[in-house]
């Protein structure tokens, strides 16, 4: 059983919801990422997302896409997220997905990757660009060298597709709760809840649900019919307004404390800042009311 | 003289939309279903006769197709070799062959009720011509458009607003065509609904690389039986200039079957075949997933996307079509490229020597034949196609001419 089926096992148990995070490799820089990544492990986050930092990430919205270009400038790439990840996997107990588009996997060739990933401490892949009909293969190699295959699900997925998503993914099914761009919203989705009903209504597979997560209250929203929230861009809206701060990595745990409903004793953050607000502005939603 | 689509034999990549290896649909999931519903309403459009007698029409009546075939006796003089004809893509409305696809990409959106149109461009061509049928049929249009080729290309970005297009500048990235289409794909995975995304060449997800090949097949259908009629005979070699490689395919379609006919397809080199100072992905790329579909791409070894140049801003792009790549893999079509100051030199002759101003693209094919009317001797036929003019290009050329 992989480390990510056994999470999502235990919060199943728990009646707890999951908080899934996403961060990119080497935002701020490679070291900093280091000490992220193992500050959400210690605020709790059930599983984390570490992206690979792309040239072209036409799925983003201009949060991750400037989070992007600050690794990338910071000497971010596929082969650094993977040594990121090594070196950390020791000290973080919580399953770690890396997040990619396709090309830097392709690039390193999909085997060589799976067992690079394996050696790492990776659990779980997740291609952003890459549909259930091009990833039969991908999945296969994958699967050889232990690591689950997650698929992305959105509104405009068919039934059809839902149930060879199901058939197809390990680990847990990540369901996007709008169409669009990533971003940090003021509300969760209408539609997610019809989301994930649909998905239930194909597989017990654990789901968690992302796209414009921000505050306390739409982790508690999710968990009414989700596994797991997926905090995002409102995370690396505030790495970026932290990144010159020697208290990056705390500012961070105290934040995902504060997501997770201020459990363990943390207070709550100040609210994220003006300059915050204006860099989410062209994504079409301030990162929290 | 115009075929009609239905009665050409196709060649369909196959049902996962790949051309051997090359192709395919890679996409976020967001838009799997919608590009599923773009094909099966291209797939009915296509063999509807009343689809087909409408964009017939709109091409004889509104672009004024046929575009002529033209003897270029003074530029077949000036180059010493062979006999030199030009496909005149640029007397089509709006100056280039753009018009064909974007005509008939905005005639499929209104069949499927979407009334909003997003497009990308890059020297401002395929803007013009989605602006243009934009307006000629009712349709609210959004271009995206790089920074840099914003600067580039003014009198384009005027004429897309004359035409009530609105225009929207990218910073991202290069700041040229490839970034325009990341943005043009955002805007449309967000407002799918409602949108239909024109895509201006033979690239991106499945079916859009067939589709722009056979909006774009007229050219070819039309200049295989006028070269007959003016020559006598096929041409012994065909050159078009390739970015992504409509204008290309469009033309290659027609004589894919005529094996003694050589298609060469030429890329921009840019300065020199340098890492960042060119976009010769044949020359420098391999192969990978950009933008929706695997093909050769100019990438780092971490699979980034590198950063591309041309005096042509229709040529400065990382990734060519995947059918290109098909044709080069199966030997073909043979691929070339020419420098910045070659292109700007066969810019100059065309317009001295023929009274046509090129499109700086276009003057990559002219500037390349140079070479081969040497290499294939005065018994030879060359037919190049010229695939646009040349007026949004005179700033660019005069600023080029006074740095040297």
């Amino acid at each position: 059983m992989s480390r990510i089926t056994d999470t999502f096992g235990r919060l199943r148990a728990e009646g707890r919801t999951g908080l899934v995070t996403y961060t990119t490799a080497g935002d701020p820089d490679l070291p900093r990422s280091a000490e992220i990544l193992k500050a959400l492990d210690r605020a709790g986050a059930d599983v984390l997302e570490v992206g690979v930092p792309f040239s072209d990430p036409l799925a983003d919205g201009p949060v991750i896409q400037r989070a992007s270009e600050r690794a990338l400038a910071s000497g971010g790439s596929l082969r650094a997220s993977l040594s990121l990840v090594a070196r950390v996997r020791p000290r973080v107990s919580a399953p770690i997905v890396v997040f990619s588009y396709v090309n830097p996997l392709l690039r390193m060739g999909v085997a060589a990757f799976a067992k690079e990933a394996a050696s790492a401490g990776v659990d779980g892949v997740l291609a952003l660009d890459l549909p259930i009909e091009e990833a039969e293969e991908f999945r296969e190699t994958l699967a050889a060298s232990g690591l689950d295959t997650i698929f992305l699900l959105s509104p405009t997925t068919s039934e059809a597709r839902i149930g060879k998503a199901a058939a197809m993914g390990r680990g847990f099914l990540y369901g996007i709760s709008r169409l669009g761009v990533t971003g940090a919203r003021d509300q969760v989705a209408s539609g997610a809840e019809a989301l994930v009903r649909r998905i239930r209504a194909h597989t017990s597979m654990p789901i968690a649900l992302g796209f414009g997560i921000s505050s306390p209250e739409h982790v508690a929203e999710v968990g009414g019919y989700a596994d797991a929230a997926v905090v995002g861009s409102a995370l690396v809206s505030l790495i970026a307004e932290e990144s010159h701060s020697p208290r990056l990595a705390e500012r961070v745990e105290e934040y995902v404390r504060w997501l997770k409903g201020g459990s363990a004793g943390a207070s709550s953050p100040e609210p994220l800042g003006a300059a915050d607000a204006a860099s989410n502005s062209a994504g079409g939603g301030a990162p929290r009311a | 003289m115009m075929a009609q689509m239905s009665t050409v034999t196709r060649r369909d990549p196959d049902a996962r939309g790949y051309f051997g290896e090359f192709g395919g649909r890679f996409v976020p999931e967001t838009l799997v279903e919608p590009i599923e519903a773009l094909e099966r309403a291209y797939l009915a459009a296509r063999d509807d006769v009343r689809f087909v007698a409408e964009l017939d029409r709109l091409l004889k009546d509104y672009v004024g197709r046929p575009t002529p075939v033209s003897d270029a006796a003074r530029l077949s003089q000036a180059f010493g070799g062979a006999r030199v004809f030009l496909k005149r893509e640029d007397l089509a409305h709006t100056g280039a062959h753009k018009i064909n696809n974007a005509l008939g990409q905005a005639l499929l959106a209104s069949r499927m009720g979407k009334r909003r149109i997003v497009a990308e461009t890059g020297a401002g061509q395929h803007g013009v011509a989605t602006a243009t049928a934009c307006a000629l049929l009712g349709l609210e249009c959004h271009v995206y458009m790089g920074a840099e080729d914003m600067d580039r290309q003014a009198l384009n970005v005027f004429r897309m607003r004359l035409l009530g297009a609105e225009v929207r500048r990218v910073d991202a990235g290069s700041r040229t065509l490839k970034d325009a289409i990341n943005e043009a794909m955002r805007d449309w995975v967000t407002n799918v609904d409602e949108t239909y995304y024109l895509l201006g060449s033979v690239l991106g997800p499945h079916p859009y690389p067939l589709m722009v090949r056979e909006f774009q097949s007229v050219i070819g259908r039309e200049a295989r039986v006028q070269i007959v009629e003016l020559a006598g005979r096929l041409p012994d070699a065909i050159v078009a200039c390739v970015g992504g490689g409509s204008n290309a395919m469009g033309m290659f379609d027609a004589f894919l079957d005529d094996r003694d006919v050589r298609l060469i397809g030429v890329e921009a080199g840019g300065e020199q075949i340098v890492r960042g100072r060119h976009a010769a992905r044949f020359a420098g790329g391999s192969a990978g997933v950009l933008q929706g579909t695997r093909t050769f791409i100019l990438q780092d070894e971490d699979g980034n996307i590198e950063l591309t140049h041309s005096i042509s801003a229709g040529l400065d792009y990382a990734a060519i079509g995947p059918e290109h790549a098909w044709l080069r893999a199966m030997g073909r079509a043979e691929y070339a490229y020419v420098s910045d100051a070659d292109a700007l030199e066969a810019f100059q002759s065309l317009a001295r020597l023929e009274g046509i101003l090129p499109a700086l693209e276009s003057a990559h094919a002219i500037a390349y034949t140079r070479r081969l009317a040497n290499e294939l001797g005065p018994s030879a036929i060359v037919l190049v196609n010229l695939s646009g003019r040349g007026d949004k290009d005179v700033q660019t050329v005069e600023k080029s001419l006074a740095e040297k």
